[in-house]
């Protein structure tokens, strides 16, 4: 075995190293710590990625510990994992850069390197749910996971924020049980935690038709639990107080990195664990399509009435979340290839805009309401030009990621031979003419410029980039990565192909 | 009354005390305990009844009840969906038992190569006695070091959301000297059977840990152990008494020092195993105290994070800090 293939588990053990160790360092090291370690984790996951690109493995499988497959605990990793893995270190760095400014106002001395605690280890977790190959490591990371994101929300403790962890908590909770619960059946059922060797016994259960019922019972309450955990739509209303109010770097990573973690995790149970042409032929996957519809116009509809910037942007990754499913729902491998890639193009998106608008918000005098915000851009130029380009993306305009999202979707709306083909391409025209609506709404708003009498009355002031060089290289970093997303997109639909085809 | 003694050293006798105790004459633990009368810790009804008139006053005011017909429909619809939602919840999971398969039945598909290999080989695998613990400290070991840090990072919520600082609230200060405002401070009946009790517990604790690769039991139970007796300790004698011996330094530094080397330790055993090396720590004889390999230092570690995490959320939850 060559040495790069130990790369993931030294990224997962690395991450939770340095968890263990922040706890007794002060803030400020436990802080440099945190960015080391993400900064080596990427490099390493970056070396993962090339080598699995190159070579003709496809995947493989890493035994954690002397015993193999089925007795002990597996970790796999092929092309599509490594580069999630250098993705989700990318947009954490990049965040937690971003919202640093107001992360040392708002959190206390004391508190951070508790923060910093959380942040490693919820990397922990997401690397773990990227690469573990068995179903009960996942659950145990999806713990951390949620616990985690509480403390990430929770972090600034006013009211807003201790209520929205509550509204998290009990969301995330019902759905880690459901999850817990399914993962339980399957084991009664298959008598296998790992993930290929549950695939071997289910595709006996169903070629013999025992247990039809039950089976079909698991994999719903699986699905539901996860969906429940990265809000799809009707599960959605924790979202918009959970990423708004909580401090910047928080909102970020739970909008862009924590949901996809459930959701990476959600395709490789319907490609490792159920199969899935099983899972296609199920009527899961039509509810999962009807809510992502559903999800697409509320969470648009949502967003236009708000009249606070960062919830706006909250309630649109409900309706971004609900493309995600509509694309599992329509049940081909061009649909899940397009929901991968939006995983992608949403993740930076979204961390990009959540940054921006604070640096909007910080420039109009801590205020979010649009009223405010109103010649914002020309008061801190820089996160103006960074709104400007995530609310490009999330529309789909071309050369942006979100363009090449929307048009995976089309295309595989367009070769879908069922009924779901008219649908979809109804509520996306509907829906990017809603997020239209409230996006350029914003930029425009935010381009408009006001009389300096009036500015100097309301006392706001004006940013350059020489004062807060970190944002302005991290929103720098934000748009070129979107524009790789929306200019290279054909080689990494490839590596999205292969890896799909990999995880069966 | 006794015509042989005088009446002094009559009263001073074991016997008389404990029957006049029994009479009710005398209370022994009048001048040895503090008792607080209860009428003290009555809240205020006139606050209690203005907070429930103000949030009345707030709810009427925000959502205007009496003539908001949406908030009025959404709360009925909202009670009629939830309990639906719940039964059909109960109702799919009901139909999902009955279709497992019977609990027990030797032909289940749970009962099947890799049950068996736990079973027949794991004395060999691991060296450990204690089936259970070789499953979760070798087989499975990795599931094992992500639910110790459940606990860790559950914790550091805790910390986060409960801690007090000191410096930046001096008013508490003045409620920390009333801490024990509600309870009765030095019981004696407590801490007499406490100081017989602690010791007790806490070696049965370390013993239960210890043992936990040869006979039922392991980290997490005796952790649990260690940790409800020094609840039980910092309840008879007080923060204060029990804070010579653990503060937040000792928890931070325990916590961390067996978290590190489980970390290190497994991440010696995850790597040689997957690259084929031989690992060097011996299994030992089956049995004996010192065998198994990795286990027992593991079982330390884990049994320290619980037995730190159980009392650091009592005091937390408690008081703030430790």
């Amino acid at each position: 075995m060559a040495f790069v293939q130990n790369v993931p588990f030294f990224s997962i053990m690395l991450s939770m190293f340095s968890g263990i160790v922040s706890s007794i360092l002060p803030g400020k090291w436990a802080r440099r710590l945190n960015t080391f370690m993400i900064i080596v984790v990427a490099a390493l996951s970056a070396w993962l990625f090339a080598f699995m690109a190159t070579s003709d493995i496809g995947s493989y499988t890493y035994a954690m510990g002397h015993f193999p497959a089925p007795i002990g605990n597996e970790l796999r990793a092929g092309v599509l994992e490594a580069g999630t893995a250098l993705f989700f270190c990318i947009i954490m760095l990049l965040s937690l850069w971003g919202g640093r400014e107001k992360q040392i106002l708002e959190i206390t001395e004391r508190q951070q390197n508790l923060y910093y605690i959380l942040c490693n280890l919820l990397l922990s977790s997401l690397l773990a749910l990227i690469y573990t190959n068995d179903l009960f490591t996942a659950y145990v990371f999806i713990e951390i996971n949620t616990i985690a994101a509480g403390g990430l929300i929770m972090v600034r403790q006013n009211g807003h924020c201790i209520e929205a962890t509550i509204r998290y908590m009990i969301m995330s909770l019902l759905g880690s049980g459901l999850l817990l619960m399914g993962i339980c059946m399957l084991y009664d059922l298959t008598g296998h935690l790992l993930m290929s060797n549950i695939k071997e016994q289910v595709d006996i259960i169903m070629a013999a038709g025992t247990y039809r019922i039950p089976m079909l019972i698991t994999i719903g309450i699986m699905t539901v639990g996860l969906a429940i955990k990265s809000a799809l739509f009707p599960f959605h209303s924790w979202v918009p107080d959970a990423y708004g109010y909580s401090t910047v770097s928080s909102g970020a990573i739970l909008s862009s990195l924590v949901s996809k973690g459930y959701i990476f995790l959600l395709i490789k149970i319907f490609y490792r664990v159920i199969g899935f042409d099983t899972i296609a032929g199920s009527h899961i996957l039509n509810i999962l399509f009807i809510f992502g519809l559903c999800g697409m116009i509320f969470g648009s509809v949502s967003a236009i009435g708000e009249n606070d910037i960062r919830r706006m942007i909250a309630f649109s990754s409900v309706a971004q979340i609900g493309y995600i499913y509509m694309g599992l729902g329509l049940g081909t491998e061009m649909g899940v290839i397009a929901a991968v890639f939006h995983l992608l193009s949403h993740g930076a998106t979204k961390s990009l805009l959540f940054v921006s608008a604070v640096g909007l918000t910080d420039a109009s005098g801590g205020s979010r309401h649009f009223t405010d915000l109103t010649g914002a851009a020309f008061r801190n130029k820089t996160a103006g030009v960074g709104f400007l380009v995530g609310s490009f993306s999330m529309v789909g305009i071309p050369v942006f990621a979100g363009f090449v999202s929307k048009l995976l979707f089309a295309e595989a709306a367009v070769l879908l031979p069922n009924w779901k083909m008219f649908p979809t391409l109804i509520v996306l025209a509907v829906s990017t003419v809603l997020n239209a609506i409230y996006f350029l709404k914003t930029v425009i708003r935010i381009y408009t410029p006001v009389k300096p009498e009036v500015l100097a009355e309301k006392g706001f002031e004006c940013k350059h980039f020489k004062q807060q060089v970190l944002f302005g290289v991290t929103i720098v970093l934000f748009i070129i990565v979107n524009l790789i997303l929306g200019m290279k997109s054909q080689p990494i639909i490839e590596l999205i192909e292969q890896g799909l085809h990999n995880f069966m | 009354m006794s015509r042989l003694i005088p009446t002094e050293e009559y009263n001073k006798k074991p016997l008389t005390r404990l029957s006049r105790w029994i009479k009710g004459e005398t209370d022994p633990f009048s001048e040895s305990m503090e008792v607080k009368k209860h009428s003290d810790n009555h809240p205020d009804e006139k606050l209690v009844r203005r907070h429930k008139r103000e949030r009345e006053v707030v709810i009427e005011q925000v959502y205007d009840r009496s003539h908001n017909r949406v908030y009025k429909t959404f709360n009925v619809l909202f009670k009629i969906v939830a309990v639906l939602c719940c039964l059909a919840l109960i109702a799919i999971l009901l139909v999902a038992v009955s279709h497992l398969p019977p609990v027990g039945a030797t032909d289940n598909p749970a009962s099947n190569e890799v049950v068996e290999k736990y079973v027949e080989d794991g004395l060999q695998d691991t060296g450990a006695v204690n089936i259970v613990t070789g499953m979760i400290l070798d087989y499975r070991a990795f599931d094992t070091f992500g639910e110790s840090n459940v606990l860790f990072i559950a914790t550091c919520t805790v910390l986060l959301l409960l801690h007090v600082n000191k410096k930046d609230h001096k008013d508490l200060m003045e409620e920390e000297k009333s801490e024990r405002f509600f309870e009765p401070k030095d019981d004696s009946i407590l801490q007499k059977i406490t100081f017989w009790l602690f010791p007790i517990i806490v070696i049965f604790g370390i013993y239960v840990i210890l043992n936990g690769h040869i006979s039922p039991g392991g980290g997490f139970s005796g952790g649990a152990i260690i940790g409800a007796g020094l609840i039980l300790y910092s309840n008879a004698f007080g923060f204060k008494k029990l804070n010579r011996f653990f503060t937040e330094k000792t928890y931070r530094y325990v916590s961390f020092g067996s978290l590190l080397f489980y970390c290190l330790a497994k991440s010696y055993s995850f790597y040689t195993g997957a690259n084929h090396i031989e690992s060097v720590i011996p299994l030992g004889t089956p049995g004996a105290i010192l065998s198994s390999g990795f286990i027992l230092p593991l079982n330390i570690c884990v049994g320290l994070v619980v037995a730190c995490t159980m009392y650091a959320f009592y005091t937390l939850f408690r008081k703030g800090g430790f």
